[in-house]
């Protein structure tokens, strides 16, 4: 049974759709990467897996139960998955340690002193151990970024997604974001990502999945899909890209 | 002792008239005055600037009553003669409106980022000049909807005259209140006539302020 | 000029202060109370209570409130609630300045980012507790300014409290007139109190700025 399932997913915005019948499945330590135009679905995919946005029609199931933004144990399930987005989304009134513990104090039933080494361990996870006392005003984008993967990561899940977390950043501070997510791949985290890095899609990633007006256009293994592309819509993304 | 009668509302609604002379005398005096205040306040002169900051906090920290009967009280001793009410009061009015709008005038020649100043520097403007060509218009902008805003807080206002005698729309509602003893009628009547000309005023700030922030 | 006469009834002024701080705290804290109600009510799906909350704000805001206290004192005896000055004022006052602390309130909730509130679910907090840690403290320094100039406001304006003879320190200042007959003095030296609490207040107001709202401004 693959750990997230999503069935002939539909998804409107007032009169535009977005998702047409979007099926794909996630087998658990997979790495999948979802790219496409912007306006292609990808981002909406991500925010329908999390419950964030309300689905018309199909289901979307994660280790086997339905998700739907009415489901009693709808808090339990969000602690168990997840997400980093593109604006970072760090609270700042909060320093990086409060951020990070926020979540695990109010609903981990942990110490204060359980709280500190947790967030020291998950910031050494993601290179930031001396800024734990920073706040987020302070830190560069690329490190906003990696506080709020530091932030997932004390909450330990089962599922990690990445909605263009790289897209708001200067150049230079994307290779830093990227190389926290290399880890986490390799430590065997299941992961969706949405993005624009080809390079990262092509040499992490264990499939890639291409999105097309609201549909899943074609996937497949990444080495094979940029090399092959079947249809003429990918072959001029994939040349857009270049 | 009458009941409140047509004769009653058609005083009231001529004591407006006072009310607007108050409005308009405080606003033809105080505006240039606030608008130098406002300048001042972001003088390159650092004294300019603290008396203008001081004047400000000075009318803002004391109560337009204070005002009302400071100057009401005190013209005979700066003047040593006695001057009618309506010149005292519009002395106080005059300086309430211009410390109010000193204050939201300056609020809005800083919100003009300073970079805009260099660069009517840059194109050989003198200072007059950046302020009145540049600075001044992207100002103004920003500042309407405050001062409409304050205009309501002035109208209100002018019902304190009342409390020095002078005779506007609080005071005729007083003097009706007494000799008809319907008080819930009189002063809803007052009410309604203030809400009548502050409302438009309030929907007018509000709409010019949601445009505002629509185009930022 | 002559201020020696007035050195008598410091007493009287004493208790003109304490009255007038203790109608400014009732009114602000009432008034907030009506604001956070007001606010929620606004941004509630509850169509009638929007409209009522609406048309409270207009009426309170677009009519002066020297009116207000008026219609509260006189006219509430012909309904059969008689309320002593002070409790009247203190009415009075709330009303108006929950008028104002409703669009202030409303104005900070407004302020914070839906996506701050979407990070906190995601992260599986309640609506509560994404309200009480992530909404709140943000929201709270985004309109402490208007907040704090709106309070000032209020002090100054509960010396309109006078005209039903509250007691307050405005009040206090019409009593010793009255005695002495020195007018100008007694205003000019009451603007001299009034001003005094204001830069109090104001001092107050930046000690707590700086020390309930350390974390560093968005650039």
């Amino acid at each position: 049974m693959a750990l997230v399932e999503i069935r002939d997913v539909y998804k409107k915005f007032g009169h535009v759709e977005v998702l047409k019948g979007v099926s794909l499945d996630v087998a658990e330590g997979e790495i999948v990467t979802i790219i496409g135009r912007s306006g292609s679905g990808k981002s909406t995919l991500l925010r329908c897996i999390n419950a964030l946005e309300t689905i018309e029609g199909g289901e979307i199931r994660v280790e086997g139960r339905q998700i739907h933004a009415k489901m009693p144990d709808l808090r339990q399930f969000r602690q168990r998955v997840g997400i980093v987005f593109q604006a970072f989304n760090l609270f700042p009134h909060l320093n990086v340690e409060r951020n990070v513990t926020l979540a695990p104090l109010l609903t981990g039933g942990i110490g204060k002193a359980e709280a500190r080494a947790l967030a020291e361990d998950v910031l050494t996870r993601v290179g930031l151990a001396d800024k734990i006392d920073a706040w987020p005003e302070q830190l560069s984008g690329g490190q906003q970024q990696r506080v709020a993967i530091a932030r997932c990561l004390a909450m330990k899940p089962h599922l990690m997604l990445f909605d263009e977390v790289t897209s708001a950043l200067d150049p230079e501070l994307v290779g830093e974001v990227l190389k926290v997510m290399e880890a986490m791949a390799r430590q065997g985290m299941t992961m969706i990502l949405v993005t624009h890095e080809m390079g990262f899609a092509r040499n992490v990633a264990n499939r890639i999945v291409f999105m097309h007006q609201g549909r899943v256009w074609e996937e497949g293994p990444p080495a094979e899909l940029f090399a092959h592309p079947k249809t003429p819509e990918l072959k001029s993304f994939i040349a857009s890209v270049k | 002792m009458r009941s409140f009668a047509f004769v009653d509302l058609v005083s009231l609604v001529t004591a407006v008239q006072w009310t607007v002379l108050l409005v308009v005398l405080a606003l033809v005096f105080g505006a240039p005055l606030g608008l130098a205040l406002a300048t001042a306040r972001i003088s390159r002169h650092a004294p300019l600037r603290w008396a203008a900051s001081g004047i400000i906090q000075l009318i803002q920290g004391v109560p337009l009553l204070g005002l009302l009967f400071f100057f009401y009280f005190g013209m005979p001793v700066f003047l040593g003669l006695q001057v009618p009410a309506l010149i005292a009061v519009t002395v106080a009015y005059t300086l309430y409106t211009a410390g109010f709008l000193g204050d939201i005038w300056r609020g809005s020649l800083q919100a003009v980022k300073q970079a805009q100043w260099e660069a009517g520097a840059c194109l050989g403007l003198s200072l007059t000049q950046q302020f009145f060509h540049i600075i001044g218009p992207q100002a103004l902008r920003m500042a309407t909807p405050p001062t409409v805003g304050f205009l309501v807080q002035l109208i209100k206002g002018t019902s304190l005259a009342s409390i020095v005698g002078f005779v506007e729309l609080a005071r005729a509602g007083q003097v009706t209140s007494a000799a008809t003893f319907q008080p819930l009628l009189t002063y809803s009547v007052v009410a309604a006539i203030y809400f009548a000309l502050c409302l438009p005023l309030t929907l007018w700030s509000r709409s010019l302020e949601a445009r505002l922030n629509g185009a930022r | 000029m002559n201020f020696q006469p007035l050195w008598r009834y410091q007493d009287q002024l004493i208790e003109g202060v304490l009255i007038t701080l203790a109608l400014t705290l009732v009114a602000a804290i009432v008034g907030l109370v009506i604001g956070v109600a007001g606010a929620v009510a606004l941004r509630g799906n509850f169509r009638p209570a929007r409209m009522l909350v609406r048309s409270y704000i207009e009426l309170f805001r677009n009519t002066p409130s020297l009116i207000q206290i008026f219609l509260i004192f006189f006219v509430l005896p012909s309904f059969g609630l008689k309320l002593p000055a002070f409790e009247s004022a203190a009415v009075a006052l709330s009303l108006y300045f929950g008028a104002y602390s409703v669009e202030i309130v409303r104005a900070g909730l407004d302020s914070i980012p839906k996506s701050q509130i979407e990070a906190g679910q995601c992260l599986g907090l309640t609506g509560w507790q994404v309200f009480r840690h992530i909404v709140l403290p943000p929201a709270m320094r985004n309109v402490y300014p208007a907040f704090t100039s709106q309070f000032v406001l209020l002090l100054l304006g509960t010396s309109l409290a006078s005209q039903v003879a509250a007691g307050e320190l405005f009040h206090v200042a019409s009593f010793i007139e009255s005695r002495t007959y020195r007018s100008f003095e007694v205003y000019a030296a009451i603007c001299v109190i009034y001003f005094a609490l204001v830069m109090a207040f104001k001092a107050l107001f930046a000690v707590i700025d700086a020390t309930a709202f350390r974390w560093p401004r968005r650039q």
